[in-house]
């Protein structure tokens, strides 16, 4: 890192993305209670509270809460259905599950002074590789060895399959790589501009509107970003399990 | 004007490194542009494809992302 005793103009946008444990200032192991550990936390309460709360009046004119419920279901089954056919519907729960988390996750992440849990490489890895452990165990489940006729491109020219075969494994092994930092990237990227106008305008003084402009248009941004990504996430998952649904090429 | 030329190279090096989401927003715009072009052609086909055009856009963004992450790393963890 840069020498850091430049006069008042200390910009740190990656300090937000610091681990804390909640309790004491003890070693973090696998089991500490931190502060990711808590927003994930209050991320399934946000999603209990919408899904069963929400819906629980049951009522023909939905309230607002069991309208929003019920078009984010409706929206994520479409999807999937579109995407998979009706063999995938069976796929629903987890998929809308994933959808819910990363989408509440990240919009949690935007409330000022919380925690961004993805904006986390080790977050979204793990669900990254939960939907790639399912597709390659799924695919080979349901189609036995056919599942490798993914790689062997039936459409082209005999001498270009070898090479077109190993080029399609490295993609199918880089995919949950870049499944995961898609989403903690873009994430990530967004805070931390978020905190460097902050900084710009930490600086200012008086001239600090025109960062506070700029950090206005940059949130707006984000929220787009926020849903954009936990839509991009969830509809890269379907294309994922439709190929082991379906792993003709 | 001091430091060493290990911290000199981690700066130039994540600066290069950045040239990539150049590239990344030619194939976003690349993208995009070309399903607004067919869309204005023909709009009733074009509601069915917005889960196509996401899809493009995030395997073209994904490299851009890439670039970001070598940056990173080359400030914080080299």
């Amino acid at each position: 890192m840069a020498d850091e005793a430049t006069s008042g103009f200390n910009i740190h946008p990656m300090d937000q993305f610091q681990i804390h444990s909640l309790f004491g200032d003890g070693p973090i192991h696998f089991y500490t209670p931190t502060n990711v550990t808590l927003w994930m936390g209050f991320t399934v309460l946000a999603i209990v509270a919408l899904l069963v709360f929400g819906t629980r009046g049951r009522a023909i004119v939905p309230s607002r809460s069991q309208s929003i419920a019920e078009s984010m279901y409706g929206f994520i089954y479409k999807m999937v259905e579109d995407i998979t056919g009706k063999q995938g519907l069976k796929f629903f729960p987890y998929i809308f599950t994933l959808f819910m988390f990363v989408l509440v996750a990240n919009f949690l992440g935007l409330i000022p002074t919380s925690f961004t849990t993805t904006s986390h490489i080790a977050v979204t890895a793990t669900l990254a590789f939960a939907v790639f452990f399912t597709v390659t165990i799924l695919g080979f489940a349901l189609n036995g060895f056919k599942f490798l006729g993914l790689f062997w491109v039936s459409s082209a020219p005999l001498a270009l399959r070898p090479i077109l075969a190993v080029i399609e494994l490295i993609s199918y092994f880089v995919r949950p790589v870049s499944h995961s930092i898609r989403l903690a990237g873009n994430v990530m990227a967004g805070h931390a501009v978020i905190k460097v106008f902050a900084g710009f305008a930490g600086a200012l003084g008086l001239g600090a509107i025109a960062p506070i402009f700029a950090i206005t248009a940059v949130y707006g941004l984000e929220v787009l970003v926020a849903a954009i990504q936990a839509y991009v996430f969830t509809i890269l998952t379907c294309v994922y399990l439709n190929d082991a649904l379906h792993p003709s090429h | 004007m001091e430091g060493n030329i290990a911290e000199m190279g981690q700066f130039i090096g994540a600066g290069l490194a950045c040239i990539g989401m150049g590239g990344a927003g030619i194939g976003v715009g690349t993208v995009a542009g070309n399903f607004l072009s067919g869309a204005l052609r023909n709009p009733a086909a074009a509601g069915a494809q917005t889960a196509t055009l996401f899809i493009g856009i995030a395997f073209a963004e994904a490299l851009g992302i890439f670039s970001f992450l070598v940056a990173l790393l080359l400030m914080f963890a080299v």
